[in-house]
């Protein structure tokens, strides 16, 4: 952990100097220095409205389904209108954020450095969020969401990519990526993979245990070598896959169809498969699995601060991330959360408290030029090189 | 006898009433200065845009555009085959839905123009337009559970021992013909009916049968309708990466490639770049059309 810790640590450096950020006082043991911001010292008045950039299902006002509002009752309560932006992607989220107009935003660990490094976001003054308490311990000042030791957000839930199959055509369970990554796999055409890619990182993790030569620590931080291994496998993967899905309710139609047998998947789309009576199965491999955790933070010019506040402690309150995390199917935050579920199993059925579980997850994590596991003689494959590849992987 | 007396004019707008009316070609230039504004500055200002774009680059970490020349884009576009061979697959899929639209839209226009009673064409017509009043994403979706493995398709196909197309290529091309179909039809109707039917009879009359009045007669007089209506489904079909997405299985077309690069890589320069290869594309069909003398039949 503290390896991986250092290593982002020292990316950040990088990227700090590379973008001439602020004037650099909290000079630590690692070297991050980001820029001097202060967290909010006392809660004001409610200045009436908050601006926020939001995943999709991350802000509800009952629009979507009606008996799904967390919006209307926190506007009630405190006053302060909601408007929210919702991003598609990481990169909209740190575009939408550096023009200075939202006052806070759900971040995915491959945007929150950019926007602490960037000084975007201040450090949150937790005392001023009480539900903050209540959080679990493994989600507090973790590398994505804090700088030694200082937070700089509010943790929302977490969740893993999972490898689902279809009971009645997989007949042996299977325990290992190896089943979507098999050149001569039974299931030629009804295999199906996330279409995105930071999919090339499932790839990577697979090979971490299948080829230990390539020397892959972190399935984030590819150098040249260990890459295009990866894309190679996932070009012969690519022979087998029926079709890629993004959309989450494809994906569910097409395990209900039989169009896709076997394939990566979302806790939330296999409880949804389930739920419309698709024989399906889903584990978390023996190799572990790629997943995200996300982050609530406040923008460093935020004009309504306090709405801000106020929206951070609303959605980690115990019955509102329940709600939100059983609309978007992901483990809630907030430990009290557990007992607000409307499906009581929902805590364990996602694993809220399974650290041994989460312990196996390799959250989303923007690659970079600066290897993210502390390699410092080579260079490793960045992002946009990232996609250009998966358009070559689909052909 | 009634004295008409006019109040009186006001100095001011009589002058230019009269100005105008002195110079036509004042009048003109005021008339078409708003439209052409807009054609000049966000038609062709955007496309202007998107080309100046194409040649600049993004920086990785911010995602900042750093503006700055460089033909690395275009170099990756044209340099790196998968481009080519989405490039290809984007003309073969538009090529295709052009000429299934074709075979589609000639027997159904010729019907509508020539066969059915007047009174009844306008129903046809608004027949042939209700599909474009339902949403696109529905139809698309609706197909995708047409073309699922236990879906209608298979399901009718089965008794003749045949299966589905499953989604993939052929199934994008289906769905694009049936999406653009109304956009041949149109013009092909419009073609038919001023065609004289006295040109039919005279065909017959000189003993050419159907084949050959087809040739000889309906397909030179409605060559500018045809070319029309293929421009569309052409077009249409060249830009769309919705379908493919959702029919299409693991497909790709030049559409998506700009997607992705916008959407998930935040990469406009290079989506600038790709995107240039349809309007290139077109720009070489019009001029070949425009070699052909259809443009300006039409």
């Amino acid at each position: 952990m503290w390896s991986k810790r250092l290593a982002l640590t020292l990316t950040a450096v990088t990227l700090t100097a590379a973008c001439g950020g602020g004037s650099a006082t909290t000079s630590s043991p690692g070297g991050f220095t980001p820029p001097k911001l202060s967290a909010l010292k006392a809660l004001g008045a409610g200045e009436g409205q908050v601006n926020l950039v939001a995943w999709a299902g991350y802000a509800e006002d009952g629009t979507n389904d009606k008996t799904v509002d967390w919006v209307h009752p926190f506007e009630k309560a405190t006053g302060c209108k909601v408007n929210t932006k919702i991003a598609g992607t990481s990169d909209e989220m740190v575009t939408l954020m550096k023009t200075g107009q939202y006052d806070a935003v759900s971040a995915s660990g491959d945007a929150t450095l950019r926007l602490i490094a960037g000084g975007t976001v201040a450090p949150v003054n937790t005392a001023l969020v009480p539900n903050y308490a209540d959080i679990f311990p493994g989600l507090k000042l973790q590398p994505w969401n804090s700088v030694n030791g200082v937070a700089y957000g509010i943790p929302h839930g977490r969740g893993a990519n999972l490898l689902m199959w279809r009971t009645d055509k997989v007949t042996t369970a299977p325990d290992s990526w190896g089943a979507v990554f098999d050149a001569n796999s039974p299931y030629k055409g009804k295999v199906t993979a996330y279409d995105s890619p930071i999919y090339i990182a499932d790839a990577a993790l697979y090979l971490m245990s299948a080829q230990p030569a390539l020397g892959i620590k972190n399935p984030y931080a590819l150098d040249r070598k260990q890459f295009d291994a990866s894309v190679a496998l996932l070009k012969t993967q690519n022979k087998n896959i029926g079709e890629y899905w993004s959309d989450y309710t494809k994906e569910v139609q097409s395990f209900k169809s039989g169009n896709s047998v076997i394939g990566t998947t979302w806790q939330v789309i296999a409880n949804l498969a389930q739920g419309e009576k698709a024989p399906v199965q889903v584990v978390l491999p023996k190799e572990g699995a790629t997943g995200w955790s996300d982050t609530w933070m406040v923008a460093a010019k935020a004009q309504h601060p306090t709405c801000a506040y106020k929206w951070l402690d609303w959605i980690v309150s115990p019955k509102v991330n329940a709600q939100v995390a059983e609309w978007f199917g992901e483990a809630p935050a907030n430990a009290k959360a557990c007992q607000e579920t409307a499906d009581k199993n929902f805590c364990t059925t996602f694993h809220a408290t399974d650290e041994t579980y989460f312990s196996k997850v390799r959250y989303w994590t923007t690659p970079i030029a600066q290897c993210l596991d502390g390699r410092k003689d080579v260079k490793c494959v960045d992002y946009s090189e990232w996609t250009k590849a998966w358009t070559a992987i689909k052909g | 006898m009634t004295v008409v007396t006019s109040p009186p004019a006001p100095g001011f707008r009589r002058r230019v009433a009269a100005l105008l009316h002195r110079r036509p070609r004042l009048r003109l230039a005021l008339l078409l200065s708003a439209p052409l504004a807009w054609l000049l500055i966000a038609y062709l200002g955007a496309l202007a845009a998107m080309l100046l774009t194409a040649f600049w680059s993004t920086d990785t970490f911010t995602g900042n555009i750093v503006k700055q020349f460089t033909l690395q884009n275009f170099k990756d576009v044209f340099g790196d085959p998968v481009y080519r061979t989405i490039a290809l697959r984007s003309l073969g899929v538009a090529a295709l839905v052009t000429v299934v639209d074709a075979v589609l839209a000639y027997p159904m226009a010729f019907f509508m123009a020539k066969v059915a009673r007047p009174r009844s064409r306008p129903f046809l017509v608004i027949a042939i337009l209700t599909p474009l009043w339902a949403a696109y994403l529905v139809k698309a979706y609706a197909w995708r559970v047409m073309l699922a493995d236990g879906g209608l398709v298979n399901w009718a196909l089965k008794p003749f021992g045949l299966s589905g197309p499953g989604y993939g290529l052929p199934a994008t091309v289906v769905v694009l013909a049936y999406l653009w179909l109304p956009y041949m039809i149109l013009p092909l109707y419009a073609g038919l009916e001023r065609m004289p039917d006295s040109l039919l009879d005279a065909s017959g009359d000189l003993g050419g049968r159907t084949g050959r009045t087809f040739r000889s007669v309906v397909l030179p007089m409605t060559f500018p309708s045809l070319v029309a209506g293929s421009i569309f489904t052409f077009s249409l079909s060249l830009g769309d990466y919705i379908t493919v997405k959702i029919v299409g299985g693991k497909s790709q077309l030049i559409g998506n490639v700009v997607y992705d690069n916008i959407g998930a890589a935040n990469n406009l320069p290079f989506a600038a770049a790709v995107a240039t290869l349809p309007v290139m594309v077109m720009l070489i069909y019009i001029a070949a059309v425009r070699r052909t003398g259809a443009l300006e039949e039409l």
